[in-house]
């Protein structure tokens, strides 16, 4: 895949050069672990400053900054810590981690040790989602390659730290990207996720130990804040969204991909970069992070106050591509993957697809999501069948409106935010659609395929 | 439990991975079913007396995760996506077609026990949309062509076997 000249590739800088291979000789000739050389020689505390001067956001979903979660951590309690390396990549949309994992392992396993040794954790675990076997492979062969350099292990690097890092493959449960369910799952049990507080994983993680759950595309980004230094990776992007970030586009554009890029809008990373629609088509709207998030309408104006009180008024390719920008226009960067909708696709049976993942996936411990997931996906599919009711685009909203903040975990918000910000936006064309539909006479094959749930 | 000597390998080298055995679980119930096919009720048996636990314990966490399974399946496992990103490029489509080319039913197993089409939840390669994983191997950007290709690849490899 070419590089276009609006990325700014940092994490990605060897991925995709042509001869790098996924093996420790190659990452070294690429100053590959020169950084971990220098971390063992510094006070761990140095470390942990740097990472938490350099404004780095998490790029799991919710952008909490990293080095404040680490100074989180329980040191009172004299129990191990533990890190956790969150590759249960499975939000809809998103497929960046995927890019690290399967070509360049070693980057991931040096960001992971720099953190383990800074944040003095007694073990790593690496969660990585079973639909990626070859990307559990890949990682094993690496740590296999880095103990042999004195990299992983025992007193790394003669420093007198010790650290060894476990592969642990998933068993295709969406809900293990959730923190506290991650843990469970690594505990041996099912992953219904654990209530905050008193479960904040700083505190009471793994084992009931402290312990530090963070992204891959996180933990890389420790390294080349060593590296470049944390004024140098705070200069990249806008304050307090700093750095690059991968972002995974799919859906209506002509080049889908992923792209990381640092301080540009959303119009240059769907229009430059992706080509714009197919031909012959126009963007309707976009899912920005994932498919947890509220749907931005492609014609609608963001408006808003800055902080220092200046008004904007964006339309939705003028949108600043960070935390904070997306966030100003009412939705969220997530995990950095994002849907564009063409005109093609009928939003009700878009929301029809997504009610079937989510009713799948919830963990069915909290009632409002359990059977709310499953009644949003009865109504959204006996819409795309023609079987709507006239109260339905009420009850959903009702339905989605009882879940968001009445459960454990944040995947109520995942189940209500689509179905809220859709009708929201759409409820013109869901009403139109559910007539179109209820005729006896219209042509259902296209909309049964996009809802994909027979 | 007649596990091969592979398999007991690797769950010997599984548990002391973990600070605590019951962490194992999931590691040894992923190697029990590549070995076995499937986890029967005898599998949770022996993993529960394996890492002391309650074989109700690990019967919670085979029936929780969708790739853990307690029925038989053909020799392929094929997952189509079917996540808004793969619907939206005809991921409905190459399922359709991977379920005529075997004559067989989603989540049934073929007549001549080749291959099991399912529909997988989100298989995270949104941007090569349609995907789908025929075991290990992730197929990527399909379209009708592509997917008769990889049906007449596993027929090929059957009649092989």
């Amino acid at each position: 895949m070419a590089v276009h000249p609006k990325e700014h590739r940092v994490i990605l800088k060897h991925a995709d050069e042509p001869g790098f291979t996924p093996d420790i000789d190659c990452y070294m000739k690429h100053g590959g672990y020169d950084m971990l050389k220098k971390a063992v020689t510094m006070e761990k505390q140095d470390i942990c400053d740097e990472v938490k001067k350099s404004q780095l956001r998490g790029r799991g979903g919710a952008g909490f900054p990293a080095g404040v979660k680490w100074s989180f951590v329980d040191r009172k309690s004299g129990k191990p810590v533990y890190m956790v390396c969150n590759c249960d990549e499975s939000e809809p949309g998103t497929f960046k981690d995927r890019q690290i994992v399967h070509k360049d392992p070693h980057q991931l396993i040096e960001g992971i040790m720099i953190s383990c040794f800074a944040t003095d954790c007694a073990k790593a675990f690496i969660y990585i989602r079973e639909e990626m076997p070859k990307g559990a492979e890949a990682l094993d062969q690496a740590i296999r390659e880095a103990k042999e350099k004195n990299f992983v292990g025992d007193d790394v690097l003669g420093s007198g730290y010790s650290c060894d890092i476990v592969v642990h493959r998933g068993a295709a449960a969406y809900i293990c990207g959730e923190e506290t369910g991650l843990i469970e799952s690594l505990e041996g049990k099912r992953a219904n996720p654990r209530i905050k507080p008193p479960y904040f994983p700083a505190v009471l993680g793994l084992y009931m130990c402290p312990t530090i759950v963070n992204n891959v595309e996180t933990l890389c980004n420790v390294k080349h804040i060593l590296e470049m230094g944390a004024d140098a990776f705070a200069n990249i992007g806008r304050a307090n969204n700093t750095g690059t970030r991968i972002w995974c586009v799919s859906g209506g554009v002509k080049r889908p991909g992923y792209y990381e890029v640092a301080g540009i809008t959303l119009g240059e990373l769907i229009y430059d970069i992706c080509g714009g629609p197919k031909d012959g088509r126009t963007i309707k709207a976009v899912i920005p992070g994932g498919s947890s998030m509220k749907i931005l309408k492609n014609g609608e104006r963001f408006t808003g106050k800055n902080r220092d009180g200046t008004a904007y008024d964006w339309g939705i390719e003028d949108i600043p591509l960070d935390y904070d920008g997306i966030a100003a226009a009412g939705s969220m960067s997530g995990s950095g993957g994002m849907m564009v909708l063409d005109d093609s696709i009928d939003i009700p049976v878009a929301l029809a697809n997504l009610m079937t993942f989510y009713s799948h996936e919830s963990c069915g411990q909290c009632t409002p999501c359990r059977e709310g997931s499953l009644w949003l996906k009865k109504i959204t599919t006996r819409m795309v069948h023609g079987e709507s009711r006239p109260e339905d685009i009420d009850l959903m909203k009702s339905v989605a409106d009882q879940i968001e903040g009445r459960t454990i975990c944040a995947f109520g918000f995942a189940v209500a935010w689509p179905v809220q910000s859709y009708i929201k936006k759409f409820e013109e064309e869901f009403r139109e659609f559910a007539e179109r539909h209820s005729k006896s006479d219209v042509d259902r094959t296209a909309a049964k395929e996009l809802a994909c749930n027979h | 439990m007649n596990l091969k000597p592979e398999t007991l390998a690797e769950i010997e080298e599984a548990i002391p991975k973990y600070p605590e055995k019951r962490s194992a679980v999931m590691p040894l119930l992923h190697a029990i079913q590549k070995d076995q096919g499937l986890l029967s009720n005898e599998a949770a048996e022996w993993v529960a007396e394996k890492l002391e636990m309650e074989p109700i314990n690990v019967l919670s966490v085979i029936t929780f995760y969708p790739f853990f399974r307690q029925h038989k399946i053909g020799k392929r496992h094929i997952r189509v996506c079917r996540t808004l990103s793969c619907a939206m490029a005809g991921g409905s489509k190459v399922c359709d077609t991977m379920l005529s080319e075997f004559d067989t039913s989603l989540n049934g197993v073929s007549p001549d026990g080749e291959v099991t089409v399912e529909f997988a939840e989100c298989l995270a390669s949104c941007g090569s949309a349609p995907v789908m994983l025929v075991d290990d191997e992730l197929y990527e950007n399909l379209d009708e062509t592509k997917t008769k290709e990889i049906c007449d690849r596993i027929k090929t490899e059957a009649t092989g076997a």
